[in-house]
């Protein structure tokens, strides 16, 4: 009987900064390669808000503001390797941070997600 | 009357100086459990003007949540939400956002 290992599926958070030179157009395109990197790779999207244009607290590669991009979603554990793989080969992305969520985390996020689009939940 | 050493920040009746009232940590007592690296303005209040994190002895947090903080905030700094060093980060109005 073989033994099929399954991998477990996780929920993490990933941010990144765009270079702020980037066009309106280009940065809709960076932010739809990586969309579509994860679905193709299976991976639940849970929630993406596009912060937008803010100053950085200190330079990064001489600039002073970056396009911040946050999603949440579901995924493998093998899958984040080759994800962050993909933000390093890419050079528009200054910086990037994923995080695997606990369920503190989820909750909060739930929490978070609620509040920004107004649903009132009573459990909090 | 054997002078009495005052231990650690213990409010003993002995201390003079100003009132010492019981420090509590924040997240305990608000049942906050988890620490959101996304916020900067939750976190300002644990750095000190230099932007470095502030000890336990300033803030009362507990050692569990002290931990949590501390990662919270490197992770707020490596994502510029957060300055590494800086002066005069809370006097002036010009925040980092």
């Amino acid at each position: 009987m073989e033994i099929k290992f399954i991998e477990p599926i996780r929920m993490y958070e990933s941010t990144y900064i765009l270079t702020p030179d980037l066009s309106e157009e280009e940065i809709n395109q960076t932010i739809a390669k990586f969309n579509s990197y994860m679905e193709n790779a299976g991976v639940k999207i849970i929630n993406q808000e596009k912060w937008g244009f803010k100053k950085l607290a200190y330079p990064i590669q001489k600039k002073q503001s970056g396009y911040y991009v946050f999603t949440e979603f579901q995924a493998p554990a093998s899958f984040v390797k080759k994800f962050e793989q993909e933000y390093r080969y890419d050079v528009r992305i200054l910086r990037y941070l994923t995080v695997k969520l606990d369920k503190f985390a989820v909750a909060y996020n739930e929490r978070r997600r609620n509040k920004l689009n107004g649903v009132i939940d009573s459990s909090n | 009357m054997a002078t009495q050493k005052v231990v650690g920040n213990a409010p003993s009746n002995a201390s003079v100086g100003p009132e010492v009232r019981k420090k509590y940590c924040r997240f305990k007592k608000f049942g906050i459990k988890y620490i959101d690296y996304k916020d900067p303005d939750f976190l300002l209040r644990f750095i000190n003007d230099q932007g470095k994190v502030l000890p336990r002895r300033i803030t009362g947090t507990s050692l569990k949540y002290q931990r949590r903080l501390a990662v919270a905030i490197k992770r707020a700094r490596h994502l510029a939400l957060l300055p590494f060093v800086t002066d005069g980060l809370k006097d002036d109005t010009t925040t980092i956002l």
